[in-house]
């Protein structure tokens, strides 16, 4: 259904960073599928007698300041944080793409009225609206996820946007019309595919971007309740001991920071997909 | 000029307007009595908490409640805090120091990073400078500054002990979280410093200037540069928001107290009027730096000096 260039410049075999990046995704994606039968211990459990523990053969990645260990944790911590990702990039493409769609597919007063309330939005500082959002939703992961992803949404609309009216002068979609094929059949089956590849390059950059925002309203401790292994909150947890036990808060950040990585690897490799040489 | 600036201010009013108007909505739309809020820890009777409702003019119609609330922005008055009673502008004003600090400061940091690297890949494009310096800025706007920060304090105030690791007031204290959010907005400016600059170098003219025989250095400087400049100068204001945004999480990293911690606290305690008011805020001083940095470009492309804004 999606049409690549079909001459691309660099087809995804020659993207080494891109297939890394996949590859790290599907690894972490594989992680929070078989984290139960993974881990022997509890991501909760705590052992007074053995706080702070530098990485060792028991505990790789040491443990924090309850005596929990690190690798555990991390593992169950990728569960979180990409079940907040995954809500939150739902929600921001569910909202986006069909504003965007329609906004670009449409043209005239209904494309300025909605670009101009997506505008408003966007004048907000990205992560102080999803903060303020937390002031009326609560805490937790679920509103995390809704703070961020709502807040994810302009930006995907207008990148929507352009990509349907990219596409919405093109002759088959004339021909289409010609031939007295409705707005929404005329949206659904030549639009949407044909506009597809530049949305589905920034999918993968707005996941990057609201697990990096997600995990910070964590970090902030306006998401997940105290102790919740997810890698933001446990950063902030890990970082009362910086000087003792680095490996605590250290650790969380590296696969927090390896995870938007891969996000962004494999957004910029599709965007390269569509490149003509 | 002036008839460009003329159609850009109400654009940009329209969309203050909206934004306050989302921020009026999203108030209303939050359950719990402000009235009872206010008084709650005082242990006020329900007729006490009923006559606070009537004189905050709660029990007015909601259209009166929101022009009341429009008339008090005009004048600059964001309302009171629930927590402390205050004006919510004074409390913005006594903590926007830190933050305006290190925004600017990062700015500034990331803008010399950012524009020096995309020149650098741009000028050596395809080579392995070029990936490398690609992957760096990939890198930088990856890195949560809450990480990042965390490592910097390890390395030069825990393990160096060359800068302080949290507070505010000299330059000292500026440095670090200054030089971390700085890192972390150059990748994205590099990233399209480079993909400018890479338009221009495909330009006639800069072929001709080759042509010329003038030095590759001197065609990037005085010719690529300057045709990429203007559109970068929009780019570089844009930063701004994720500058602030960022700064509320480098202050809290590194213990600033600044607009952000503050905007941190009202949430905690769900003092809205505190919270609407930073959002308000923020997004005012976004759309006048937009406001700024178009003017600027205009200023900076003779194209648009003549025509006017498109």
């Amino acid at each position: 259904m999606i049409r690549w260039h079909p001459n691309a410049r660099r087809p995804l075999a020659r993207q080494p960073l891109t297939l890394l990046g996949l590859a790290w995704l599907l690894v972490v994606g594989l992680i929070t599928v078989l984290v139960p039968a993974l881990t022997h211990t509890s991501p909760m459990a705590t052992d007074p007698a053995r706080t702070l523990e530098p990485p060792s053969a028991d505990h790789p990645l040491g443990t924090d300041a309850l005596g929990r260990d690190v690798l555990t944790r991390l593992a169950w911590g990728a569960r979180w944080t990409l079940q907040m990702g995954l809500l939150g990039l739902t929600l921001s493409v569910g909202l986006g793409l069909p504003i965007g769609l329609v906004a670009g597919a449409f043209g005239g007063w209904v494309d300025t009225l909605l670009m101009r309330l997506m505008d408003a939005l966007l004048a907000f500082p990205g992560l102080l609206l999803a903060m303020a959002l937390i002031a009326v939703l609560g805490s937790g992961l679920a509103p995390v996820a809704v703070a961020v992803g709502f807040t994810a949404s302009p930006a995907y609309a207008r990148v929507a946007r352009s990509a349907a009216r990219e596409v919405r002068s093109e002759t088959y979609v004339q021909a289409s019309r010609a031939v007295g094929a409705g707005p929404g059949r005329i949206l659904w089956r030549h639009i949407l595919p044909n506009a597809s590849p530049p949305l589905l390059a920034f999918a993968a950059v707005q996941l990057g971007w609201i697990l990096l925002n997600g995990a910070a309203l964590n970090f902030l401790g306006l998401g997940v309740p105290p102790g919740t292994p997810e890698w933001g909150a446990m950063l902030a947890e890990g970082r009362g001991f910086l000087r003792d036990a680095p490996w605590a808060s250290a650790f969380p950040g590296l696969a927090l920071t390896m995870t938007v990585l891969a996000a962004n690897l494999v957004g910029d490799g599709v965007q390269e997909l569509m490149r003509p040489r | 000029m002036t008839s460009a600036i003329l159609r850009r201010v109400p654009q940009a009013l329209c969309v203050v307007w909206l934004a306050a108007t989302l921020a009026f909505a999203a108030m209303k739309l939050t359950p719990g009595d402000p009235a009872q809020a206010l008084l709650a820890a005082s242990g006020a009777t329900p007729s006490e908490i009923a006559a606070e409702r009537a004189r905050l003019g709660l029990d007015d119609p909601v259209l009166v409640q929101y022009v009341r609330y429009l008339g008090e922005l005009l004048r600059g008055n964001l309302g009171s805090s629930w927590l402390h009673g205050r004006p919510v502008s004074q409390m913005i004003t006594e903590r926007a120091g830190p933050t305006i600090s290190l925004a600017l400061a990062a700015l500034t940091v990331g803008t010399a990073l950012g524009v020096a690297l995309g020149l650098v890949a741009a000028a050596r494009q395809g080579t392995w400078l070029d990936t490398l310096v690609t992957g760096l800025a990939v890198t930088s706007l990856s890195i949560p500054v809450y990480w990042s920060g965390l490592l910097a304090i390890l390395l030069f105030s825990l393990g160096l002990g060359w800068l302080p690791s949290s507070g505010e007031g000299d330059l000292r204290h500026l440095i670090l979280p200054a030089t971390v959010l700085g890192v972390a907005s150059s990748g994205s400016i590099a990233r399209l410093v480079r993909a400018r600059m890479i338009e221009v170098l495909q330009a006639p003219y800069v072929t001709a200037a080759r042509g010329r025989g003038l030095s590759g250095w001197h065609v990037l400087t005085a010719h690529v540069l300057r045709a990429a400049l203007p559109s970068t100068v929009t780019v570089i204001a844009l930063q701004l928001g994720f500058l602030l945004g960022g700064a509320v999480v480098t202050e809290a990293v590194f213990a600033r107290r600044g607009l952000g911690q503050l905007a941190l606290e009202s949430i905690q305690w769900r003092d809205l009027p505190v919270v609407r008011g930073i959002i308000v805020f923020a997004a005012v001083a976004y759309m006048l730096t937009s406001l700024a940095a178009d003017l600027v470009h205009a200023w900076l492309d003779p194209r648009l000096r003549e025509d006017g804004l498109a």
